[in-house]
């Protein structure tokens, strides 16, 4: 497959292949709206002084809930990055972990407190655990399918990441071995245009970081990543496929970033005003409510409905974190070593 | 029984722990056709599908063990030189050291990262570092560097068995210079101990890989001279042994370090550090290090590389110069 065959698949051409039933499609705009409320409400507690970091996804909930949906939560592995709050909650993660996450909590699943907010992680849920370091978990996620190829064990490794991440070594590496082995493995790449204040021109030459799938032999889709359907029904079927032994996958979706890089970043330094001023008109979350409303999907009370529960639910959820307990400098301690055999 | 060099007995190893556990698998460059060292020499044919040709990329290398030992596999990687090991620093460093610290041990990485290191093998500089002093810094990671065949055996089958990233060193110049035989061998299966090889009351030197050899021949023609040297072969290089390490360091007062990495920021400054904050009182000379010099590879020419590299003859004359102090 060339560059120029990277298809950008509508989603209106796909939906007969895999339609969402109007259950699924709550779910995707609860999952997209939870994932949202949530990321507010953490910045808020950051201007408050109550949370340290922050670092979110706004603006990409759509691929995020688009591509989790596509996964057998609690079977396929997920190596997913920071921004990826809406395929944990899509995984299964709760309103209060996430809370707990973002608040350093004893009790955060994910970390217990040990590393920065957002660095997911969950044996149970099949996450695997991630740092800040870019692109290393791809690997991982290569190594996971290895290893289920290896045991005729039909799960999919979904790998996620920037675009920023794909200029480091550890991508193509990633690319280059799930190719040759032919391993279940979907790349899922999230791209906002910027790596930090960096913006995609001065990090590839090439207008698609899937047009780089084609030097591996790769097959590979662009998706509007504003468009939560024509997520899951690019990276559905890529999964499927996967998952039935044709090899790896990789999907960019085509996404924006609402926000700055973190809450310690301010993105007016680096991004023009009327790019800012813009988001509104790009933001997902409407633009999903907006297209089910015209197509009459389900009705709009319905919406109303999982709005003000998402709300409660959020408002709960953080409210109950910040009473929660924070680690003792002891709780640094143990772990550094797995201990026993393991047999 | 038959003596096996080192290089055999980490192939036979390798077989026996292929034989016994379908989830161990081997990835590396070259490790199908045997390795450049021959260490996998006909696995492949034995275990097809379990022996795997690597690109030459060492970070995936490293960070497919990663995900496939997180997965249930029990991945041993081969990084061909340890030289080149650097470029899966981050993800020995940065990943699998804390897989389990950050997670409270609820993901944690069986996974053995074998690779031939040291120097004496006309390697020059991309072929034979000591790259050890880098990765024991690291807590999190296992770092064990025997010196005896039969120690490569059981801790090679240790470090399998550890649900833990295992870096295991094997010295190349050994592969085929050391030979022992095995059967009723004294053989260290735990990693974190080291080992009292010999026992003098003069001085203590501890060193490991092929120092520790060249400091057993040192200790043997020292003592047609009358002084008489315990050696420690410290075998895991991280966790260091604290308790052999100092009980051997009490037992002279004198401690002689050698290893054939350069001098700053190498392990023996960190043994220099245990011995004098808790052994400083049963000291009667100060500390000795005998290491590479600060340059920063080992040079080609053999006459430059013997000039870098310790030996018995070095180590002999430091071993007098201390045992006079």
């Amino acid at each position: 497959m060339t560059a120029s065959q990277t298809r950008v698949p509508r989603s209106s051409e796909m939906l007969d292949d895999y339609l969402l039933s109007e259950e699924q499609l709550e779910a995707m705009y609860r999952y997209m709206l939870l994932s949202r409320r949530l990321e507010e409400r953490m910045m808020t507690l950051n201007r408050q002084g109550r949370a340290d970091f922050v670092i979110a996804g706004a603006g990409q909930e759509a691929a995020q809930v688009g591509a989790g949906m596509a996964l057998k939560a609690g079977t396929d592995y997920a190596a997913p990055y920071y921004r990826d709050l809406g395929v944990m909650l899509v995984l299964g993660m709760t309103a209060r972990e996430a809370m707990l996450n973002a608040l350093g909590k004893l009790d955060d699943p994910n970390s217990f407190g040990r590393q920065m907010p957002s660095h997911w992680g969950s044996a149970k849920r099949r996450v695997l655990t991630q740092s800040s370091v870019v692109a290393t978990q791809l690997v991982h996620a290569v190594g996971v399918a290895l290893g289920a190829k290896m045991r005729n064990d039909p799960i999919v490794a979904f790998a996620s990441c920037g675009e920023g991440s794909t200029s480091r070594g550890d991508f193509h590496e990633a690319l280059n071995f799930a190719a040759i082995h032919k391993l279940p493995v979907i790349f899922f790449v999230e791209n906002n245009g910027y790596a930090i204040s960096e913006r995609t021109e001065k990090e590839m030459p090439v207008p698609h970081v899937a047009d780089r799938a084609s030097a591996y032999g790769i097959q590979s889709a662009v998706v509007d990543g504003l468009d939560a359907i024509a997520v899951y029904q690019t990276v559905r079927p890529a999964v499927d496929q996967a998952r039935r032994g044709a090899g790896p996958f990789l999907i960019e979706a085509k996404c924006f970033r609402m926000w700055a890089h973190s809450s310690d970043d301010d993105h007016r330094r680096y991004r023009p005003r009327e790019e800012l001023e813009n988001w509104a008109s790009r933001d997902p979350i409407a633009l999903f409510r907006q297209r089910v409303e015209e197509d009459c999907l389900f009705p709009p009370e319905d919406l109303d409905a999982i709005e003000s529960g998402v709300e409660v639910e959020v408002r709960a959820a953080a409210k109950w974190a910040l009473d929660q307990p924070d680690p003792s400098p002891d709780d640094m301690f143990g772990f550094v070593y797995k201990e026993g055999d393991d047999g | 029984m038959a003596e096996v060099s080192v290089l055999e007995a980490v192939h036979e190893t390798l077989d026996e722990v292929l034989a016994a556990d379908e989830r161990v698998f081997l990835l590396g460059e070259d490790l199908e056709a045997g390795g450049v060292f021959r260490a996998t020499d006909g696995l492949s044919a034995k275990y097809p599908g379990r022996v795997l040709d690597a690109p030459l990329a060492e970070s995936s290398i490293i960070g497919i063990t990663i995900g496939a030992a997180h997965y249930g596999q029990r991945p041993i990687a081969e990084i061909q030189f340890a030289d080149f090991i650097h470029a899966g620093f981050d993800q020995l460093c940065s990943e699998a050291s804390r897989w389990s610290w950050r997670t409270r041990g609820e993901q944690y990485l069986p996974m053995v990262v074998r690779t031939p290191w040291g120097g004496g093998v006309h390697g020059g500089q991309h072929h034979s570092q000591s790259i050890e002093a880098y990765y024991a810094h690291m807590p999190g990671i296992k770092v064990v560097a025997p010196s005896f065949p039969a120690d490569y055996r059981s801790l090679l089958k240790a470090a399998l068995a550890d649900p833990n990233p295992v870096l295991f060193l094997e010295h190349k110049r050994t592969y085929r210079l050391i030979r022992q035989e095995v059967e009723g061998a004294p053989a260290e299966d735990r990693i974190g101990k080291s080992r009292i090889t010999r026992r003098g009351d003069d001085l203590t030197v501890f060193a490991y890989g092929l120092m520790l050899h060249e400091s057993l021949a040192a200790a043997e023609e020292l003592a047609g001279e009358g002084i008489e040297c315990t050696v420690v072969d410290l075998l895991t290089l991280n966790p260091l042994d604290q308790d052999t390490i100092l009980e051997a360091a009490r037992a002279t007062g004198k401690v002689l370090i050698v290893h054939e990495d350069t001098l700053t920021g190498g392990l023996g400054g960190e043994l220099a550090g245990i011995i004098a904050e808790h052994a400083f009182e049963d000291l009667d000379a100060p500390i000795r290090r005998l290491a590479g010099p600060d340059i920063p590879p080992m040079p080609f020419h053999e006459v430059m590389e013997s000039a870098f590299m310790p030996d018995r003859t070095k180590i002999a004359a430091a071993a007098r110069d201390l045992a006079a102090y």
